[in-house]
């Protein structure tokens, strides 16, 4: 999906793009309830609240679920982080070596032009 | 109000297909209605009832209605993907018990072998406006991908074994090799399994389900006409649906809508885990079995690595006769979408109509249940309990 055509079917989104053109993580947090949520909508899941700002994240988590994908041109790797400020996001951790991308493994975020996307996208490093 | 018995399963028909490059999907459709209904005893003409969900040709149940050239009443098109005819089975007992149709026609068919999809492991385009998509679909999140980190995480939680895992598919092909029609019937072993080459850690191509051609139908009806027909008598007891979702951000890879869906058809049917003498669990991947079994309550959460293991599912051998047809690892599955076969082959049980080598003696009560969609993002799930009269 190109960036276009992101804009035009979630205008909410735009300014986490323009963020992530940056390197910096933006993470959507309810003003109501105080919790934050994942992926971003413009009202919080939890208390249905529309008090809605963007906070950046620190960038860090943990590994909550993660496996190569072998039957791919390129083995790849797709993994479940559990960010520092508690939700879990969907995402690629780049890495040549699996066994340092298992549950539990220490993760940063880094940005990158990921699956011919031509936005930046939020990956995950080992630390 | 409750359904329980207020409708009957009178027709079930499993197409025999596997592949069928020859025929087109709205044909195969046809073919597994005809058949449900010749099952039932009733024509095509006694429809007034249709359930069908988005494998119907042009992704809407209207052409397809207007293609059998139908006489309606009720019409439900509810899509939860592959448990969509599950949930169909419970939104027919509903319409028949609130008197909307007489003669309820649930039908699932699709090519995917014949038009050469890689259902489980080649990304898919999704709707633009899907809400989670531009956070999900750029990271090649495929069906296989999510599953592998349901295992990983089983494992992690649980110490689950890819043994365990195994065990499941042995006894998807123990049972298979007596159906003619399943796509694989050779019996394996649990060196066969984890021999087999990993797809996405830590799931092998043995802990994946096959990718077929095919469809199935069934026939509901209320008491009084299902009393006029030559069938036996198979009422449904209790059912359960619900979507699961990823609860805002803090997802649960672990577990399946199965722990809303079973409690609610158990509660129905009247029925403890004890009276089920058959189970019919949706198997898209060995995991997804272990997973279902924990969340309806035949074990502990956690335990299913080893409720599953040593043959426990093996028709004959242990303790819960478990898809006795090879399920959608070995037999069939059919538009990647496995809810009917699983109605089939317990019907099938409950008239003492399967295989005399995987048939439950007196089984009386049987479980059917699956997911829809993929885990891990808002699934569907729903579970049925279907008597014997």
């Amino acid at each position: 999906m190109k960036l276009e055509t992101v804009l035009a079917f979630h205008p909410h989104s735009k300014p986490f793009w323009e963020a992530a053109e940056c390197g910096r993580l933006l993470l959507p947090l309810c003003g109501d309830c105080g919790k934050s949520h994942w992926y971003p909508r413009p009202f919080c899941p939890h208390c249905h609240g529309f008090g809605l700002t963007w906070k950046e994240a620190a960038g860090e988590g943990t590994i909550y679920a993660s496996t190569l994908m072998r039957r791919a041109n390129e083995p790849y790797i797709v993994a479940a982080v559990e960010l520092d400020e508690g939700p879990v996001m969907l995402t690629n951790i780049v890495t040549p070596d699996f066994s340092q991308a298992g549950i539990g493994a220490r993760v940063k975020v880094g940005f990158d032009y990921i699956g011919g996307s031509d936005r930046k996208l939020p990956v995950f490093h080992p630390i | 109000m409750s359904i329980k018995r207020k409708a009957f399963v009178v027709g079930a028909f499993e197409h025999p297909t596997r592949y069928a490059p020859d025929k087109s999907t709205a044909q195969l459709h046809a073919e597994c209605a005809f058949g449900a209904l010749a099952d039932a005893g009733l024509s095509i003409k006694d429809v007034d009832g249709f359930f069908g969900a988005r494998d119907a040709p042009g992704e809407n149940a209207s052409w397809l209605v207007d293609y059998l050239n139908l006489n309606l009443t009720h019409i439900d098109a509810t899509d939860t993907g592959g448990c969509s005819y599950l949930i169909h089975v419970a939104h027919a007992a509903q319409a028949l018990a609130a008197g909307k149709c007489q003669v309820a026609l649930i039908s699932l068919a699709g090519r995917p072998r014949s038009q050469g999809m890689a259902t489980g492991t080649a990304p898919r385009a999704i709707e633009p406006d899907r809400p989670d998509g531009p956070w999900e679909a750029p990271y090649r999140n495929v069906i296989v991908t999510q599953y592998g980190m349901m295992a990983a995480r089983h494992m992690h939680q649980y110490g689950t074994t890819p043994e365990q895992l195994a065990w499941v598919r042995v006894a998807a092909s123990t049972h298979a090799q007596y159906n003619e029609h399943a796509m694989y019937r050779d019996v394996l072993t649990v060196e066969d399994v984890i021999n087999s080459p990993l797809i996405s850690d830590p799931l092998r191509r043995l802990d994946c389900c096959v990718i077929s051609d095919g469809g199935g139908a069934l026939v509901l009806t209320n008491e009084s006409i299902a009393r006029s027909l030559n069938v036996p008598m198979i009422p449904v007891l209790g059912c359960g649906e619900t979507i699961y979702t990823q609860k805002g951000g803090w997802p649960d890879y672990v577990t399946t809508g199965a722990v809303v869906s079973g409690p609610i058809a158990f509660a129905e049917a009247g029925v403890s885990h004890q009276d089920i003498k058959y189970a019919s669990v949706y198997d898209n991947f060995t995991i997804m079995v272990l997973a279902q079994l924990e969340d309806l309550g035949f074990c502990a959460k956690g335990e299913g690595g080893r409720f599953v293991q040593d043959g426990n599912l093996i028709s004959g051998a242990g303790t819960l006769p478990w898809n006795t047809d090879g399920g959608g690892l070995c037999n069939n599955h059919p538009q990647n979408r496995g809810g009917v076969t699983k109605v089939i082959e317990a019907v099938r049980q409950l008239r003492g109509t399967a295989h005399p080598k995987v048939q439950v003696p007196g089984c009386d009560i049987a479980l059917a249940c699956g997911p829809g969609n993929v885990i891990g993002s808002g699934h569907g799930h729903a579970t049925v309990i279907l008597g014997r009269e």
